[in-house]
């Protein structure tokens, strides 16, 4: 199965057509195939609560958006998903590489992970772990729920769902 | 002129139009001097209404109106490069550009010193930048729109204009009404 391509058509078969990424190593493959479709629209955004901007601007324009991202990246829009997302009642699918978890080789990004899910629970953000490649499986119904309840939701993508990280 | 000054002159350009507003005491104003559905309030989250307003431009076909001021912008500077490689026709970025804080006291932002946004917003790739000055506003947005309604290119419009707020009362809206009912504009 390819991973990255698995997840697209998910976003796809979900109608999802505007898609912000911010770079990431794991997410590599995933931002290159958004960035090939034809059915996405994909702009890049130089910092996630812009890139939330955009999608939330997106959504009231009529398309489904999405955002690709780190989970440092929750550090930087927690204001912007309480204010924006949250206050206005707005859908986000939000695909977030879970950086500092098992199989990471850098000491730093644990220190962000370790107060990743405790963030989101704080949000009562709905938060998704994947961590074995079949947990890909449920990502159309989370899809899904996200645009029945119009509310961000977080989806984690450890090192050892992508299959390692570099080296390790 | 102040800001509220300039709204209320622009007010009979804006009624017609998607307008998303920003954060604090420009949207008190926008609400208080003439309040539409088509008129998305910012209640919080400073510095994106650039972002919101492209997002929109992207996802549909109207003329958006973004008013924003010197403050957000700076707050949200990575958005110059967005808007410049990818920002429609129907995008019009109004900046009241007071070279304050205003809705925290007034306390001078960079602008009213050595930074210049209209230099900053051309260098991060936008190809159609007017700087003016606050009286001649409502002509420059007049221009903005009818290039915005021939199919662009998209305008960042930076209006110098004197410190100062209007007192005006809090928006008594509840956010997704406000959001519901300016979905249902976009979409008339």
């Amino acid at each position: 199965m390819n991973i990255d391509k698995k997840i697209v058509d998910d976003l796809v078969a979900n109608d999802i057509s505007f898609v912000t990424t911010v770079p990431c190593k794991q997410l590599a493959g995933v931002i290159d195939e958004v960035e090939r479709r034809d059915e996405v629209f994909h702009i890049p955004s130089n910092k996630e609560d812009e890139g939330m901007g955009l999608c939330a601007g997106a959504w009231m324009g009529g398309k489904r958006p999405a955002i690709i991202m780190q989970n440092t990246a929750i550090g930087v829009t927690i204001n912007t998903l309480a204010t924006l997302i949250q206050y206005y009642r707005m859908p986000l699918p939000m695909l977030i590489s879970y950086r500092g978890e098992l199989r990471e080789p850098v000491a730093c990004q644990v220190e962000m992970a370790l107060h990743t899910k405790a963030l989101l629970a704080q949000l009562n953000i709905p938060t998704y772990h994947f961590h074995k490649q079949s947990d890909v499986d449920e990502l159309d119904m989370i899809l899904k729920y996200t645009f029945m309840c119009n509310k961000p939701v977080a989806i984690l993508t450890d090192a050892n769902f992508w299959g390692g990280y570099g080296d390790q | 002129m102040i800001r509220s000054e300039i709204l209320t002159e622009i007010a009979p350009l804006l009624r017609d139009q998607l307008v998303v507003c920003n954060i604090g005491i420009p949207s008190q104003e926008l609400h208080a001097i003439d309040d539409q559905p088509s008129n998305f309030y910012m209640l919080g989250t400073m510095g994106l209404a650039s972002s919101i307003g492209l997002g929109l431009a992207l996802a549909q076909p109207k003329p958006v109106v973004v008013i924003d001021g010197d403050g957000s912008v700076l707050t949200n500077l990575g958005t110059l490069p967005t808007i410049g490689n990818n920002a429609p026709g129907n995008y019009i970025l109004m900046i009241i550009d007071n070279g304050s804080y205003g809705s925290t006291g007034d306390q001078p932002t960079y602008t009213g010193k050595k930074t210049c946004l209209a230099g900053m917003a051309r260098a991060a790739g936008c190809d159609s930048v007017v700087e003016v000055q606050d009286v001649d506003t409502a002509a420059a947005l007049a221009q903005a729109l009818k290039q915005a309604e021939q199919g662009g290119p998209a305008t960042v419009l930076v209006v110098k204009c004197d410190s100062g707020n209007a007192k005006m009362p809090a928006i008594p809206l509840d956010p997704v009404v406000i959001r519901d009912r300016f979905m249902k504009a976009v979409q008339a």
